[in-house]
């Protein structure tokens, strides 16, 4: 169930996260989500795309350092508390997050969680038995 | 007042005296080299040159040359020149790869070299009445022993610091009144730096001289510290490979070194035909020792550029002057007082199993030379956590810092994205304006 996220290394120079934008739109790739961890040196742009494949493909062919990472992607409702309590159930599981992001559906009335943990099967049971919908990469698509 | 000197006699000897003296001591010390050290006996025979050919300095053409490749291939024994219980110890070069050198002393050779700093020493206003703080490092380096050596002889009150720890050096420095400071010229810049941050003003810092080498500095630099420690700045130079400080320095004129003539005969070379060049030519620094017994190299090739003269110099000594090294006739860097080779860092890349792919990157803050290393990463290192990717980072910089002996920044960048000019990167951009 775990979700593709497109992982790239962007250097610490003008021009470089656009380049990287730039190559998405001409091919016709739309982003849903994105978070960047930044450094004084370089950045991680990390990416939910609605064609894995081709995203990574275009970006290689363009020469930019890339990497597939499983990644856990979790329906929540759009009210307050509701992240608290999907994060509460991987807290008492004992379970890590390294990081997270989050987006919104245009259709739904619903947010979706991005969560990357050491063992995705751990925390995808977890939130499963707690009676969160988990995504797919096909549900980005529709999304 | 009179002025002063630690050897009177050979510091304001006439030229053509030093000649004769330098003819006699090459004469033997040739024969001593051939009848004592194979290594160079080869050499020699290669050449097809005997003792008996080397009759005075002008055959000192005829000698073939020892580069560091030499000192390297002789490693550690194969270039001495007594036997091994006649030595009283060793200093090293920086670095711990096959660059290393060692360089051996019989207790007449640390003599000799403890003269030549202590000639440094009186040439910056030293004198018994004197307390000289040694802040070069003190052990494998040349730095720390030798000025200690020169500042004894001299009958300074000489204080062993060490490098390092510029609370305790600026404690020393006030409370002993120290008024000679040996240090390497960018910490000269940084305690002058901090003294004054700690609202000392020139006049209430006890120094009135400083000796300052071990890295290329500039005039400006020179001004900047002569004017926040209110002292005279005097250069240095030396070489493990010749003993260590104190083969040139600087007298009031400050401008350019004297090399001790008498221990050390100095040519200029066109570093890519070998051919001797006339004086006031600019080449590589080429030293033969004439008195070592336990390490006598002769006709070594420094890699230094520069240039020598004989002008006649107002403080009254005789020696040949030589300018401040212009730069190097080999790729070798000298960051924070410390020999680096590119080389060294692409044996550490392929090591830890990286591409060769690398730019180095020097520049001087603050008066500290920056040292920063891009590296190329491998796709499969590339992961999507920032912790991750630092991690690689300093375990490089851990593996070159173990192999140099300095601590470089490490910057993983992607495959491919180090510039390459025609098929060859610019390995290294030194951005310290030094000269």
């Amino acid at each position: 169930m775990s979700l593709k996220q497109l992982t790239v290394f962007v250097e610490n120079k003008q021009g470089t996260l656009v380049a990287i934008t730039d190559t998405l739109a001409k091919h016709d790739v739309n982003i849903r989500a994105l978070s960047i961890a930044d450094t004084q040196d370089f950045g991680i742009l990390r990416l939910i795309v609605t064609d894995y494949d081709k995203a990574e493909k275009i970006l290689m062919d363009e020469g930019f350092l890339v990497k597939s990472t499983l990644v856990v992607g979790v329906k929540i409702g759009d009210a307050p508390g509701k992240l608290s309590t999907a994060l509460d159930i991987l807290d008492r599981a004992g379970i890590n997050m390294e990081y997270l992001y989050a987006f919104m559906s245009r259709t739904e009335k619903h947010a979706y969680v991005v969560i990357r943990v050491a063992d995705n099967a751990l925390a995808e049971k977890a939130l499963e038995d707690a009676g969160f919908h988990l995504i797919s990469d096909a549900d980005v698509c529709k999304l | 007042m009179e002025k002063q000197y630690f050897q009177k006699e050979i510091e304001t000897m006439p030229v053509e005296d030093i000649k004769k003296l330098q003819s006699e001591k090459l004469v033997k010390q040739v024969k001593h080299v051939y009848e004592n050290v194979e290594y160079y006996r080869n050499l020699m025979d290669q050449k097809g040159v005997k003792p008996e050919d080397i009759n005075g300095i002008e055959d000192l053409h005829k000698l073939p040359f020892l580069k560091k490749s030499d000192l390297r291939d002789a490693y550690p024994y194969g270039l001495l020149g007594k036997p091994l219980n006649e030595c009283v110890r060793i200093h090293s070069t920086s670095g711990t790869t096959g660059k290393r050198v060692i360089a051996f002393y019989t207790q007449n050779d640390i003599n000799l070299w403890d003269d030549c700093c202590a000639r440094a020493v009186v040439a910056a206003g030293g004198s018994k009445d004197d307390v000289c703080q040694v802040a070069y490092g003190y052990g494998l380096f040349t730095g720390g022993f030798g000025l200690n050596g020169g500042s004894q002889k001299v009958g300074c009150l000489t204080l062993p610091m060490s490098s390092g720890n510029t609370e305790r050096q600026i404690q020393f420095m006030m409370d002993l009144n120290a008024t000679i400071l040996c240090c390497t010229p960018s910490y000269a810049a940084y305690v002058g730096e901090t003294l004054k941050e700690q609202g000392y003003t020139p006049d209430q810092i006890p120094l009135k001289a400083g000796i300052f080498g071990a890295e290329a500095w500039t005039e400006e630099m020179r001004q900047n510290i002569q004017n926040t420690l209110g002292i005279k700045a005097y250069d240095i130079y030396g070489l493990t490979e010749t003993s260590g400080p104190g083969v040139a320095f600087e007298c009031e004129e400050q401008t350019g070194m004297h090399i001790n003539e008498d221990h050390f005969l100095a040519e200029i070379i066109d570093p890519d035909t070998g051919e001797v060049l006339p004086e006031g030519e600019k080449g590589e620094l080429v030293f033969t020792a004439l008195d070592k017994e336990a390490f006598p190299l002769l006709r070594y090739r420094t890699r230094d550029i520069c240039v020598l003269t004989r002008k006649k110099c107002s403080c009254g000594r005789t020696h040949i002057k030589m300018s401040k090294p212009m730069g190097r006739s080999d790729d070798m860097m000298i960051i924070r007082g410390v020999n680096v080779f590119p080389s060294q860092i692409e044996t550490v890349l392929l090591q830890e199993g990286y591409q060769p792919n690398y730019q180095i990157i020097v520049d001087r803050k603050n008066n500290t030379d920056t040292f920063d290393v891009n590296v190329e990463m491998n796709p499969e290192q590339f992961t999507d956590t920032v912790g991750g990717i630092t991690a690689l980072e300093k375990s490089l910089a851990n593996a070159m810092k173990t192999m140099l002996g300095i601590n470089p920044t490490i910057h993983l960048v992607p495959p491919k994205s180090i510039a390459r000019s025609e098929g060859k990167a610019v390995r290294v951009v030194d951005k310290r304006k030094l000269i």
